[in-house]
């Protein structure tokens, strides 16, 4: 009888917060041990970490409130047990990682660029901007318009691109490679799939050959072989020879996402244009290439994103961009051993752009399967 | 009018008359390029031709684990010295890259909430930062290192110091030889029992202690035969003498930032290769085999990972394909590899660019080409059978 009116116990709770963390953090023992391990670490890495980067760094002033100037006058430096970071260093420097050794005076036209790329970019990103069409023709323009503005000519003064640097150089390889390799990169694709041998051949060997190679390979041939094929008379500019590497290097890759989307394509889409009598390349523009692009829009910001990691490749070939900035700054006795600073710096900026990019593909692909779902529906 | 073109709009005439036309063109533009390569490198002085490889090199190079490397030796053994560089940081990488990868992506789909978020922001920062920055990085953690006469100890034989790693280096004497063969003979053995295991269980369905007699085989006898034979190998240690330390095995830091780098950053990508192939197993397969009674453990190795790997294999060998070629950045933190000794300083020391680019280019297509031979080969030998 009494075993009957024994009250059993409620069953452990699965929902709610308590049942979250029964289920995700202390699921059995081994599990549970595990979370008091890592949260152990967190204990000991956090506070240390944000003190470090935020409450006993300096930003402008050490801590006896004077600005900061070199690397001597940094806390840490005066007083090795109370300092944290110096972030001083980037605060002097500021000017050089964003625009390299462009002139004070014509700096607004680096700002402006800046502002335009942005307005630029605005179209491809959101397609369902109010007046699309006309922010799209800006962007066709943008290119011609960067050049002027940023070298110079048309009434603006010549600013040479070896006072370019920094973010500015990171940004100008990086867009202007991709933008570059995306046209060449269609037709390579384009070219690979040809029926005519001979062109699909000769597409094929560029695209293995330059994939086979490291980009650094290219870059140097760029830099020291190009002179050579050249006829006299023809000065290529470093920054041009080092794009001219980067857009090779990145249609090769480009052109192998374009005809992943092009395989995806069923052959009925090709066949039905034919039979409305198109011409191969009326089929190609109107037809296949819209579709393809389209399901390739993740993979080609994905290699995008691989491209705008590498071009801090050009810093081996002497050309200043952000992180060469970085490397620059070291050099100088000024601030000489702050080097945690500066790359922490540099890498939380490429981190801004590459992970913003990464997250923008992701919901694009999320985005793709939704709307086919839609068609399939 | 349409008549005139008639045979223009013939798809036969159209292909022959285009491919002649791009085959022209191409063919005009190598000529006028080689024209005038041979004008500019005559105005320029720069001699032509692969003699060069014969001339002695004039400089050092630092860490030439494989060869001894002198002043007085050629450029062709700089570029020998340069390639075997370049393989040992790429498979050591490889090798460490793949099982750090597999780790974190089976860690990143536990069931331990704060441990998958981890290991997702560590994937999430080392594939989102350059690589060449993350090299650069950890070179200047391991040159700000204690310096020589205040390097860090470990069990009283390894010393670390902002000049690399110092271990005690094996001599092996003249016994040395059979233990080696004992080894080869060893693996050879337990691959054969391996594959007579496997045809006796499907036949059968008896089982082998494959592993553990793999494991005799290849630890026990060898070690057992070692100490018959007398311990025929001996350890130098090395000493601190003067300002640096003398003896032992060197392991420089240039190296260990590209393998730390390299094997770090690609882990990341693999990682998530892993987790993506497991997660394209379907669950009925974990359910199936559940419910006829295998052990977990089982599960994982007998089911999911067979399926899983033929969804990662393919992009693995990419990953393997990029770290081969990324591995030339070590020209960044003065790594001897070879675009750094051969397509480095070589190319200054001899002017002589095209040649020495020609080399190194043919030299990574033919690593490239290498790898997905064979990493081919093996995808096609996990691939789904039909019987």
């Amino acid at each position: 009888m009494n075993e009957m009116n024994q009250v059993r116990k409620p069953p452990v709770a699965t929902t709610g917060i308590i049942g979250w963390l029964r289920i995700n953090l202390f699921f059995n023992w081994t599990n549970s041990l595990i979370t008091l391990f890592v949260i152990y670490c967190l204990y000991q890495f956090i506070p240390w970490i944000l003190d470090w980067t935020i409450f006993s760094a300096d930003f402008k002033y050490n801590y006896l409130g004077e600005q900061i100037t070199n690397q001597e006058m940094c806390s840490r430096n005066l007083d090795p047990e109370n300092g944290g970071a110096c972030w001083a260093v980037i605060y002097v420097r500021f000017y050089q990682f964003i625009y390299g050794f462009y002139p004070k005076v014509e700096v607004w036209r680096v700002n402006i660029a800046y502002a335009m790329l942005a307005l630029a970019l605005l179209p491809l990103l959101f397609a369902k901007l109010p007046y699309r069409k006309y922010f799209l023709y800006f962007t066709y323009i943008f290119p011609v318009i960067a050049y002027f503005l940023l070298n110079g000519g048309l009434g603006f003064t010549e600013v040479s691109t070896n006072k370019w640097g920094g973010l500015l150089v990171t940004l100008v390889l990086g867009c202007t490679g991709i933008a570059l390799a995306f046209p060449i990169g269609i037709m390579l694709a384009l070219g690979r799939r040809s029926k005519l041998p001979v062109i699909s051949m000769m597409c094929t060997l560029f695209i293995e050959f330059i994939r086979g190679v490291p980009l650094i390979t290219l870059l140097f041939f760029g830099m020291v072989m190009l002179p050579l094929f050249l006829p006299e008379g023809i000065d290529m500019d470093g920054l041009v020879r080092v794009l001219v590497a980067v857009t090779l290097f990145q249609s090769a890759y480009m052109a192998e996402v374009i005809r992943g989307g092009l395989q995806a394509i069923p052959p009925g889409q090709y066949e039905a244009a034919k039979s409305l009598g198109m011409s191969y390349w009326r089929m190609n523009l109107l037809i296949v290439l819209p579709q393809a692009i389209r399901i390739s829009i993740p993979p080609i910001v994905n290699t995008s994103i691989g491209l705008f990691k590498d071009t801090t490749l050009v810093i081996i070939v002497g050309i200043l961009d952000l992180l060469g900035i970085g490397r620059g700054t070291l050099a100088d006795t000024n601030w000489l051993g702050l080097s945690y600073e500066i790359y922490f710096f540099v890498s939380l900026v490429f981190f801004i752009f590459t992970f913003g990019m990464s997250r923008y593909s992701l919901y694009l692909e999320k985005k793709l399967k939704t709307g086919i779902n839609m068609g399939a529906d | 009018m349409r008549s005139n073109l008639g045979f223009f709009s013939d798809e036969k005439f159209r292909s022959i008359f285009f491919q002649t036309l791009v085959i022209g063109l191409f063919a005009l533009g190598i000529f006028f390029i080689v024209n005038t390569t041979a004008y500019n490198l005559e105005k320029r002085n720069i001699a032509t031709g692969w003699s060069f490889l014969q001339n002695p090199a004039g400089f050092d190079i630092s860490f030439s684990p494989f060869l001894e490397f002198k002043s007085t030796d050629t450029h062709l053994k700089v570029y020998f010295v340069g390639v075997l560089n370049t393989l040992l940081v790429s498979i050591t990488g490889c090798i460490a890259a793949t099982i750090l990868g597999f780790l974190l992506g089976i860690i990143r789909l536990s069931s331990n909430w704060l441990l998958s978020r981890l290991v997702y922001i560590y994937v999430e920062f080392s594939r989102n930062v350059p690589l060449l920055l993350q090299i650069i990085l950890w070179y200047s953690i391991l040159i700000q290192l204690p310096r020589v006469k205040q390097s860090l100890q470990f069990l009283d034989v390894f010393y670390i110091s902002n000049r690399g790693l110092y271990s005690p280096r094996p001599i092996f004497e003249s016994g040395f030889s059979y233990v080696l063969i004992a080894i080869v003979l060893a693996l050879v053995s337990s691959f054969l029992i391996n594959r007579w295991a496997k045809k006796r269980q499907d036949k059968t369905g008896q089982q082998f202690p494959v592993f553990f007699s793999s494991i005799g085989l290849i630890f026990v006898v060898p070690l057992i035969l070692f100490f018959i034979l007398g311990s025929p190998m001996s350890f130098e240690h090395p000493e601190l003498k003067g300002f640096n330390f003398k003896g032992g095995l060197v392991i420089r830091p240039e190296f260990i930032a590209m393998f730390l780098a390299l094997s770090i950053y690609t882990a990341a990508f693999i990682s998530e290769i892993v987790r993506a192939g497991i997660m394209s197993v379907s669950k009925g397969q974990r359910e199936a085999s559940a419910a006829i009674g295998l052990k977990q453990t089982w599960i994982m190795r007998l089911i999911i990972i067979p399926q899983a790997l033929r969804v990662i294999v393919p992009p693995l060998t990419s990953q393997y394909l990029n770290l081969t070629k990324n591995s030339s950045l070590g020209i960044a933190v003065g790594y001897a590899d070879l675009v750094h000794g051969f397509g480095g300083i070589s190319l200054n020391q001899t002017g002589q660019a095209i040649e020495c680019m020609v080399i190194v280019m043919a030299t990574y297509l033919t690593i490239s080409l290498t790898i997905s031979f064979f990493m081919n080969i093996y995808n096609r030998s996990i691939q789904f059978k039909e019987k």
